[in-house]
């Protein structure tokens, strides 16, 4: 997929994330009758959505082009570094994405890593 | 809802608007964080505003890009999004008392449009549903009031982002930022031991999987680590109810 282009099978996810998006939001309140969902399912609430995103930004940050990174020269590796910190110093998404991208742009853009 | 001037004449309104105006410049900031991420990671922007406009949830759209633009299968894209959703779930089950006796479809809408802060919120200024008919109806307006501004702040910030990102070049990797958010969002979620397993146990998985097809890595590691922390539960006898209240 290329910058700039549109395709059709993109907007149709897009269009399937927002009913994701209105299904999640909405879900005990969809139905007039009560319900409860199953213990298993119940106790899934606790670890899934932590290991969704894991799962989605590990390769991101640790893999280049389906390989793990076999150097230590990766701005990634410590804008993320930096980042966790921040987040357990300081808190806050906002705060987090600028001290991650502080060390990520001059190490990127300057060092070429 | 905020179009209903019926809503926005209630008192209440004003008193949620005002209530959260002070955290929208942050909520804005992220928007347009998200806005760049999406076109630099390579949606186009048509794309990108559509999905602003559509999913209207940072995280699951950020999370949606990499998946996106590795061609992952449209279930699998949804998969994840619905599990990076799920704390809605638990907040869904929360207001349900506060929004049923509306019809059904101005349920979904309020649904549809609270977030995590308007959540937030709202259940910490009426920690119970009322019982008038009118109290209900402040109920409703300071919800409608509150997220007015969420989302006013989200739309126009991720759109400047979108427009914004046209200028900067894409070797800058701007795209990251999307990431690192990610990165914090995952540290927010990390608050008990086996949380914090699951997350580690998920990234090593998706990792170590990730020459699967299909990008069914993801799929197999949210698997792996939320049924390693069952085995653990039950083994360690740990209540993860109690550890956390969810």
């Amino acid at each position: 997929m290329t910058a700039e282009q549109t395709d059709a099978w993109t907007l149709l996810v897009i269009v399937g994330l927002a009913g994701v998006t209105v299904l999640t939001r909405c879900f005990f309140f969809i139905l007039d009758r009560p319900w409860t969902l199953p213990d298993w399912a119940h106790r899934a609430l606790h670890y899934a959505p932590g290991a969704a995103l894991a799962a989605v930004i590990a390769p991101e940050i640790l893999m280049t082009g389906g390989h793990f990174i076999d150097t230590w020269r990766d701005a990634r590796l410590y804008a993320a570094a930096v980042g966790v910190a921040w987040y357990f110093w300081r808190g806050g998404v906002l705060g987090t994405m600028l001290a991650g991208m502080a060390v990520y742009l001059p190490l990127h853009l300057g060092l070429g890593w | 809802m905020f179009l209903s001037s019926a809503i926005r004449r209630r008192p209440a309104f004003r008193e949620g608007w005002r209530t959260m105006a002070p955290v929208a410049l942050g909520i804005g900031a992220w928007g347009l964080m998200t806005g760049v991420a999406m076109l630099k990671s390579g949606l186009s922007v048509f794309e990108s505003v559509a999905m602003t406009l559509l999913v209207y949830a940072g995280s699951s759209q950020l999370a949606a890009l990499p998946l996106l633009v590795a061609g992952a299968p449209a279930w699998v894209i949804l998969a994840t999004g619905f599990c990076v959703n799920l704390r809605f779930v638990v907040f869904s089950l929360h207001l349900r008392p506060y929004l049923l006796h509306m019809p059904r479809w101005r349920r979904l809408l309020h649904g549809y449009l609270t977030a995590d802060l308007s959540y937030v919120m709202f259940t910490r200024r009426f920690p119970r549903p009322a019982d008038t008919p009118a109290g209900l109806d402040a109920q409703e307006a300071y919800l409608t009031g509150g997220y007015a501004v969420t989302w006013l702040a989200w739309m126009l910030l991720s759109l400047t982002g979108i427009a914004l990102a046209n200028f900067i070049p894409t070797h800058w990797g701007l795209g990251f930022a999307g990431v690192l958010s990610l990165v914090a969002i995952v540290c927010s979620m990390a608050t008990t031991r086996l949380r914090i397993l699951a997350v580690l146990v998920a990234a090593a998985t998706a990792v170590a999987a990730y020459a699967l097809p299909l990008k069914l890595n993801i799929v197999v590691a949210i698997g792996a680590a939320v049924l390693l922390c069952f085995w653990l539960e039950k083994r360690l006898g740990l209540d993860p109810a109690q550890e956390d209240e969810v």
